[in-house]
C-alpha cells in the first residue's frame, strides 16, 4: 500500500524531489513515517505511512478478559493514558449493564481530566520545541511531572495506570491524594498562563500558527475529524456536552473553540483554554464529591471481601471465576465513545456471552485525524508540516494500536 | 626589527588561540545558562560545575570513527568544514580587543593587524564560509543536508548583505574601514546616534551565524541538523566549532563597532594613567562581548523558529528600508554633527 502510494506521488517522469520524513525524525512524534513530493520548500503532496508501532492490541483483546484488556489501553495513548482506560471502561459497563457508584463517576472526570492535562501538556511541549520555543518543552514537563506525582499519589504508577476497574475503582484513593491535588490546581493554571504569555501574542509564534494548516468546520466534519481539530474550525462539539458519560452532565465547563479559524493557532489557543476547564472541573468536583463506596457492589464484577474469600466457599468460587475466565458480558455489541485529549475515542465491542470480547474495535481520534494531514499540508512549506502536526495532536500508539 | 616580528608572531598566535581558548567554555557556558533558563541543571559531572564537559565531548568526537557517506562526492565533503573553519579563523586577525598599549617606550596595537581595509576583509571572509555550507550539504549526497545548505545559503547571501549596509552607515560617520580606527573615532558609542543600524546589524549577525531564531538552516525539527547531518567525529566538530567563532567574532564586532570598545574608559586617561585605562578598556570590551553573548543565548531560549518565506521576507522587506535608512542617517549626521 505504502509502495504504490509513494509511486504515485513521485510520478512516471521521476520529477520534483521525493523527501523522506521519518519513522526516525524528531518531529513526527514517535514513528510517523511521511514522504513528502516537494518543489523546492513547497509541499506538493504528502503520504502519511503508519504501521511501525502496530502491536495487535485489537487481535490480542480477543483472548484477554475485560478486565485484562484494560491494560492494553494504557499503552493507546501514553500521553494520557486515564482517558484510554476510561473510554474502555464505559465501553465495557454499557455493554455489560454495570451501575456504577456515584462517587467513582464523580472521581472518574478527576482522572479523565488530568489525563487530559497530562496529554495537553505532552502536546503543547511538543508542538512549541517543533516550531522552536525549546523552553516552553521543558516548562511543559515541569508541569506534567507534577500531574505524574498525582498519579503516582492515586494508585502507584505514573504512565500506565489502570487505576480504575469495570463498576469503579479498585479502592478508596488515599487522602493525601486530594489534598495534593487541590493544592496544585493553581500551580497548573500558572504553568498554563506562562504558556500563554510566552506563546500567544509571540510575532513569530503568531507567524508560525495564524492561517497555516487551515480546515473548514464542513471539511473537518467530512473527514470526520474530532476533538480540537473539529473544534478548531469553530465546530462546537465535546462528547462531554453531547453524550455525557462519568459526572460529566453534573459539572460546569465551557467548550472552547479557539478563533474559529481552523488554524493551527486556533487548535493552539483552545487546547490552552481546555487544559483551563480541566481544572475548573477538577475544582468542581474536590467541592461536590459525594460520600459512598467506589466499587459497584453488582457481584459479577466486584471482588469479594477478603475475609469472605477465606471462610465463604461461593465468594471463593466466584473470585477464581473472576480471574481466570473473567466476567460473563450478556451477548450483544456496542459502539461507545468518550472526549479523550486527542478527540473522540471510541470503542466498539462485540460479546458472544463469555468473559472475553469476541471482538474488540477502536476508533482512535489520532488515526482519524491524522489523514487530513495531506490535505494540511498541501502546497505549504515543508516548517509547516511540523506545525501541522504537531497541531494534530497524534500519538502512533493510539494511531497503530 | 627581531623584536618586531616577536610582536608579529605573538600576536599572531594570540589572535589564533582566542577562539580556540575561548569557545569550550563558551558552550558549556551556553549550556549552563540554557539550563538555568529551562529549570534543569545543565552539564555539571566532569570537572567543577561541569566546566570539562566540552573537552569530553570534543576527546569523544576526535575518538570517533571518520565516516565519509557512501555516495558522497569525497574531495568537497572533506573540504567543506575547512573552508568554514578557515576564515573564521582568518578574520580575527582584524578584530581589536582594544586600541594601543604604550609600554616600555614602544606603542602595541591590541589586535593582530591594523588593516585599513578592515571591516570590508570581515565581510569578505564571512561570504567564503557560504561556499563551505553548500560544498557541505551537496557533497553529503543526502536530501536533509541539500535542503539545509539551500537554506543556508540563501540565507547567508541575503544577510550578508544587510551586514555590510549596517556596516555602511557606521563607515560613513567613523570615515575610515579600520577596525581600531572606527573603535578610536566614538567619542560616544555609534549604537546611539545609529540605533536603527546596531539593530539591523544584530539580526543580521543572528543570522549570519545560524543562530535562533535564524537556525533554519540546522532546524533539528525540521532538518534534523540541516547542512551537516551527514558529518560526524572531527569533520563535525570543526562545523561546530566555526559555528561558536563566528558567534564570538559577531560578538567583538558588535562591541567593536557599535559599542565603542571600551568606551567610556578613555575618558578617565587623565586620572588613573595609560596602563590602567588600557587594561580597564579591554575589560569593559570583554564584558560587552560576554554581555551580547548572553543575548545569544538568551534569544535561543525564548524565542521559536522563523519559517524559510518569513526570514527572508523580514531580511528584504524589513531590514533593507531600515538599513538604507540607518545609511541615510550617518549621511545627515556626517554633514551636520560629526561634520
Amino acid at each position: 500500500m505504502a509502495t504504490v502510494e509513494i509511486e504515485r506521488i513521485a510520478g512516471e517522469d521521476d520529477s520534483g524531489l521525493i523527501l523522506n520524513m521519518g519513522p526516525q525524525h524528531p518531529s513526527t512524534h514517535g514513528v510517523l513515517r511521511v514522504v513528502l513530493k516537494m518543489d523546492g520548500e513547497y509541499i506538493e503532496e504528502a503520504v502519511p505511512i503508519i504501521g511501525y508501532l502496530h502491536r495487535g492490541t485489537e487481535k490480542i483483546a480477543e483472548s484477554e478478559t475485560y478486565t485484562q484488556i484494560l491494560g492494553y489501553t494504557d499503552r493507546m495513548d501514553y500521553t494520557a493514558a486515564a482517558s484510554s482506560n476510561l473510554g474502555w471502561l464505559v465501553a465495557v459497563e454499557t455493554l455489560a449493564g454495570i451501575e456504577v457508584p456515584e462517587r467513582a463517576q464523580w472521581l472518574r472526570c478527576i482522572v479523565g481530566e488530568l489525563g487530559r492535562l497530562a496529554g495537553h501538556l505532552v502536546w503543547i511541549g511538543t508542538h512549541a520545541l517543533d516550531i522552536g520555543a525549546m523552553s516552553v518543552f521543558l516548562y511543559a514537563f515541569r508541569a506534567r511531572e507534577r500531574v505524574l506525582e498525582l498519579f503516582e499519589e492515586l494508585c502507584g504508577a505514573r504512565m500506565t495506570h489502570s487505576v480504575m476497574r469495570p463498576g469503579g475503582f479498585l479502592e478508596e484513593p488515599r487522602e493525601p491524594f486530594y489534598e495534593k491535588l487541590e493544592s496544585s490546581l493553581d500551580y497548573f493554571i500558572k504553568e498554563i498562563n506562562q504558556f500563554d504569555k510566552l506563546l500567544s501574542k509571540n510575532d513569530l509564534w503568531l507567524g508560525r500558527t495564524v492561517d497555516v494548516g487551515v480546515i473548514s468546520g464542513d471539511d473537518a466534519i467530512a473527514m470526520g475529524l474530532s476533538g480540537a481539530c473539529l473544534r478548531g474550525s469553530g465546530v462546537e462539539w465535546d462528547i462531554r456536552k453531547a453524550e455525557p458519560y462519568a459526572a460529566y452532565d453534573k459539572v460546569e465547563f465551557d467548550i472552547p473553540t479557539g478563533t474559529g479559524k481552523g488554524d493551527v493557532y486556533s487548535r493552539y489557543l483552545l487546547r490552552l483554554e481546555e487544559m483551563r476547564q480541566s481544572v475548573r472541573i477538577m475544582r468542581q468536583v474536590i467541592e461536590h464529591l459525594p460520600p459512598g463506596p467506589v466499587m459497584t457492589d453488582d457481584a459479577r464484577v466486584a471482588r469479594p471481601d477478603t475475609p469472605r474469600l477465606y471462610t465463604d466457599m461461593e465468594a471463593m468460587i466466584n473470585h477464581f471465576w473472576m480471574y481466570i475466565h473473567g466476567f460473563p458480558v450478556p451477548r450483544g455489541e456496542t459502539y461507545v465513545a468518550i472526549e479523550a485529549p486527542k478527540g473522540e475515542l471510541g470503542f466498539y465491542v462485540v460479546s458472544d456471552g463469555s468473559g472475553k470480547p469476541y471482538r474488540m474495535h477502536v476508533r482512535s481520534p489520532s488515526f482519524v485525524n491524522l489523514q487530513s494531514l495531506p490535505y494540511l499540508v498541501k502546497g505549504r512549506l515543508l516548517a509547516d508540516v511540523v506545525s501541522v502536526i504537531g497541531s494534530i495532536d497524534i500519538v502512533l500508539g493510539e494511531i497503530d494500536r | 626589527m627581531t623584536e618586531l616580528v616577536i610582536a608579529v608572531i605573538f600576536k599572531s598566535i594570540i589572535a589564533f588561540a582566542v577562539p580556540l581558548l575561548v569557545v569550550p567554555p563558551l558552550i558549556w557556558g551556553e549550556r549552563r545558562l540554557l539550563g538555568r533558563i529551562q529549570s534543569r541543571l545543565g552539564p555539571n559531572r566532569v570537572g567543577p560545575f561541569g566546566a570539562f564537559q566540552t573537552l569530553a565531548d570534543a576527546v569523544k568526537l576526535l575518538g570517533k570513527e571518520d565516516m565519509i557517506p557512501a555516495g558522497a562526492d569525497r574531495a568537497l565533503f572533506i573540504l567543506a568544514p575547512f573552508l568554514l573553519l578557515v576564515p573564521s579563523f582568518m578574520a580575527w586577525s582584524v578584530v581589536p580587543v582594544g586600541t594601543e598599549l604604550h609600554i616600555f617606550g614602544r606603542v602595541i596595537g591590541l589586535y593582530a593587524t591594523d588593516l585599513n581595509v578592515g571591516v570590508l576583509y570581515i565581510v569578505a571572509l564571512t561570504s567564503v564560509a557560504v561556499y563551505g555550507i553548500v560544498m557541505a550539504g551537496w557533497a553529503s549526497n543526502s536530501k536533509y543536508a541539500l535542503l539545509g545548505s539551500l537554506r543556508s545559503s540563501a540565507q547567508m547571501i541575503s544577510y550578508e548583505i544587510m551586514l555590510g549596509i549596517a556596516l555602511v552607515g557606521v563607515v560613513v560617520l567613523a570615515g575610515s574601514l579600520s577596525l581600531p580606527e572606527i573603535v578610536r573615532q566614538q567619542q560616544v558609542p555609534f549604537a546611539i546616534p545609529l540605533i536603527i543600524g546596531a539593530f539591523v546589524f544584530v539580526c543580521a549577525a543572528l543570522a549570519e551565524t545560524n543562530r535562533a531564531p535564524f537556525d533554519l538552516p540546522e532546524a533539528e525539527t525540521e532538518l534534523v541538523s540541516g547542512y551537516h547531518v551527514e558529518y560526524s567525529g572531527w569533520r563535525f566538530s570543526f562545523f561546530f566549532l566555526s559555528e561558536y567563532a563566528n558567534m564570538l567574532l559577531a560578538s567583538f564586532l558588535v562591541s567593536a563597532v557599535f559599542l565603542g570598545g571600551g568606551w567610556p574608559a578613555q575618558f578617565l586617561e587623565p586620572y588613573i594613567g595609560h596602563l590602567f585605562t588600557t587594561l580597564l578598556a579591554v575589560g569593559i570590551m570583554m564584558s560587552k562581548v560576554f554581555l551580547f553573548l548572553f543575548i545569544y543565548f538568551w534569544i535561543r531560549a525564548t524565542l521559536p523558529r522563523f519559517r524559510y518565506d518569513q526570514m527572508m521576507n523580514f531580511c528584504w522587506k524589513v531590514l533593507l528600508p531600515l538599513g538604507l535608512l540607518n545609511l541615510a542617517v550617518a549621511t545627515v549626521l556626517k554633514l551636520t554633527i560629526y561634520a
